[in-house]
């Protein structure tokens, strides 16, 4: 199974692909995956936790840093990953210098030996992404792109050459965190997109409740959620986040009925 | 390519530097890139900076000879003063340069990270000479130990945001930084303090402090007659130590950049990727980068600028480290001996020199004194006690 395989018959099933973050090695993680892969999930993305996360905000830093103080490392928790079973795609987030001290070759086989299909490097752009990208490519690992508000059209195409399984639609300026509203650029990012590439495109960052799922797909194939996750993660358990992840799944089927 | 010409179109010095930011902000550093590129090569441009940097600034910064510690340990010991500069440091050339190129590129607004406060003092100091917003970020345990600056820097005009991620010091401010500048990339300016980062800051921040180097090489030749046997500066990022190289690389001077024991990243790191470049980086065995300790806030970094990552790979440039009591030692001993109280930064160049004096007998050693000490005569009341 590839995660692009995957992503692109759910979609053209009609059903809106749902990717809730998990920050590995945050106690109760690995009940939180099954429960979110059990309430409806499509495939699940699991950050492993890094000293300097930039690209996010304030509830993903603490739980890293949390994971962190208890001892949580890449092994442990891909050792974890090894054991889930979840029966969907699993993704792994990481940030580039853990991916450069273990050895891009050597990391992209740990990835693959622990049953991951795909990885999200934030901090890894288009310019610097040869070797990595070489290495997961070998591997048989996919790896997905990011697509900022920022860009201009021209390096589009570029990004979603080089994106394997899904492209990434940053939703806003700024980093991880819950918004008020969704903000305009979410919908205009994969807006587009979506006319450029015939990959799945998901907007992710800053997508914080089940009606922003609901807007942000109008345009998208599917959304990731981390923020509002890993807050329930922290401030109820792995059964809060699941609560959560099947309330956004019925709101995404209400409003995007798949075809049976 | 001769040494401390431009970098390559990657921005790479070597192996090292390199552009490792959120796609987010890819744009923003290449229009940066371009903008810096252009500006450089202007000669308005270069104009407005020469005249802001003589006529605020105070340059050029002069040489002092230090008759009565040369002869104690049996050096010619030559200062470059950087600490006579408005705000106190080498800190102004580059911020003054950065806030031009903000202004000439349209943004209304700056972000900085500071680890002493002094980057952060002259950021604010800029922003009001040019009417820019500014908004520092700092880590909590240095918002404590150098809580002067931070009323400086209120005094400016300028918002001070404690960082009370991570080891909350400097590589934590510069997060901080960077995600503010993630959110608003349309309308600020991130004013990085140092020879690091992604590209294009490493190459444009040396620039913006070549005239020390320039300054130093002039001056040194009329009054010594030669080049120095050695040129000797502190490093976290490494700024002032690159400003000063920069004019002697190419001659046979010896160059030597002291680190601090607690934060020494070319003796203890391995080459990794943080705050946008690869360099040489203390982290765990699994890349975690690894805090520094050191009594000098400025230099409580736990990496070191790309180019010097480059400079110490080749063997150009020697990083020897130095302790915290080397250092407590040499910043009294420059008071007592010369009526000249440096920064704890600079205290560490001038550590080294202390403790390395013997095998430099009758050497010529120019030490770049890159800041003045007032902002430390706190901490130092304490540690004195």
């Amino acid at each position: 199974m590839t995660l692009e395989s995957e992503l692109r018959s759910k979609r053209d099933r009609g059903r809106k692909i749902l990717v809730p973050y998990i920050t590995g090695g945050f106690p109760g993680w690995i009940d939180a995956v099954r429960a979110a892969a059990a309430s409806g999930a499509d495939a699940i993305e699991i950050g492993l936790p890094f000293s300097d996360p930039v690209m996010d905000g304030p509830v993903i830093q603490e739980a890293s840093q949390r994971a962190l103080e208890l001892g949580a490392t890449p092994v442990s928790i891909l050792d974890g990953v090894r054991n889930l079973d979840v029966g969907i795609p699993l993704v792994v987030m990481c940030y580039y210098n853990t991916v450069f001290h273990a050895g891009h070759e050597r990391f992209a086989k740990q990835l693959v030996a622990a049953g991951v299909c795909a990885a999200i490097i934030p901090d890894l752009p288009l310019e610097e992404c040869g070797p990595w990208a070489k290495a997961a490519d070998e591997a048989g690992l996919e790896t997905g792109m990011l697509a900022a508000p920022t860009a201009p059209d021209s390096r589009l195409p570029m990004i979603v050459e080089r994106a394997r399984g899904f492209v990434y639609a940053v939703g806003l300026l700024g980093v991880t965190g819950e918004r008020s509203a969704l903000a305009a650029t979410a919908t205009a990012m994969a807006a587009r997109l979506k006319p450029i590439t015939d990959k799945p495109v998901l907007i992710g960052v800053g997508v914080s409740n089940a009606e922003q799922a609901v807007e942000a797909c109008r345009v998208a194939d599917g959304v990731i959620q981390g923020a509002s996750v890993v807050r329930r993660l922290i401030e109820g358990g792995a059964d809060a986040v699941g609560e959560y992840v099947d309330e956004v799944r019925r709101a995404l089927d209400a409003a995007f009925v798949p075809q049976s | 390519m001769s040494l401390m010409s431009d970098p390559t179109t990657e921005g790479r010095f070597g192996e090292f530097g390199g552009r490792f930011v959120p796609e987010t902000l890819v744009p923003a550093c290449q229009e940066l890139e371009i903008a810096f590129k252009e500006a450089w090569q202007d000669p308005v441009f270069r104009g407005e900076l020469d005249a802001v940097l003589r006529d605020y600034a105070g340059r050029p910064s002069i040489l002092t000879e230090c008759h009565n510690l040369g002869a104690k340990l049996g050096i010619r010991l030559i200062l470059k003063r950087e600490d006579l500069n408005h705000t106190g440091s080498h800190k102004i050339n580059n911020v003054l340069g950065q806030a031009l190129l903000a202004k000439r590129m349209g943004k209304k607004r700056l972000v900085a990270e500071t680890g002493a406060g002094q980057h952060g003092v002259a950021t604010a100091t800029a922003a009001a000479l040019f009417g820019l917003e500014c908004k520092v970020y700092m880590g909590a345990v240095d918002v404590e130990r150098q809580a002067l600056n931070v009323f400086r820097m209120h005094l400016l005009g300028a918002e001070v945001e404690a960082v009370h991620s991570g080891s909350r010091t400097l590589k934590d401010a510069v997060n901080e930084a960077m995600r503010d500048w993630v959110a608003t990339v349309e309308t600020t300016h991130y004013c990085l303090g140092s020879v690091m980062g992604p590209h294009p800051y490493p190459w444009m921040v040396r620039q913006f402090h070549r005239v020390i180097g320039d300054e130093a090489r002039e001056q040194f030749q009329a009054l010594v007659g030669d080049a120095p046997d050695v040129v000797v500066a502190c490093v976290g990022g490494g700024s002032n130590a690159i400003g000063i190289f920069s004019g002697f690389v190419d001659l046979k001077s010896r160059l030597v950049g002291v680190e601090p024991a607690g934060g020494a990243a070319v003796k203890r790191g391995v080459p990794g990727v943080v705050h946008g470049m690869k360099s040489y980086l203390m982290q765990d065995e699994y890349g975690q980068v690894q805090e520094a300790h050191s009594i000098s806030a400025g230099l409580d970094y736990p990496g070191i600028g790309p180019e010097h990552s480059y400079l110490a790979s080749i063997g150009r440039v020697e990083y020897p480290n130095v302790t915290d009591d080397e250092v407590i030692s040499a910043f009294q001993e420059l008071a007592r001996t010369e009526g000249i109280i440096p920064a704890l930064e600079c205290a560490h160049a001038l550590a080294w020199i202390i403790r390395e004096s013997g095998s430099m007998q009758g050497q010529t050693v120019l030490m770049n004194l890159s800041g003045r000490g007032d902002k430390d005569v706190g901490q130092m009341m304490e540690i004195l006690k």
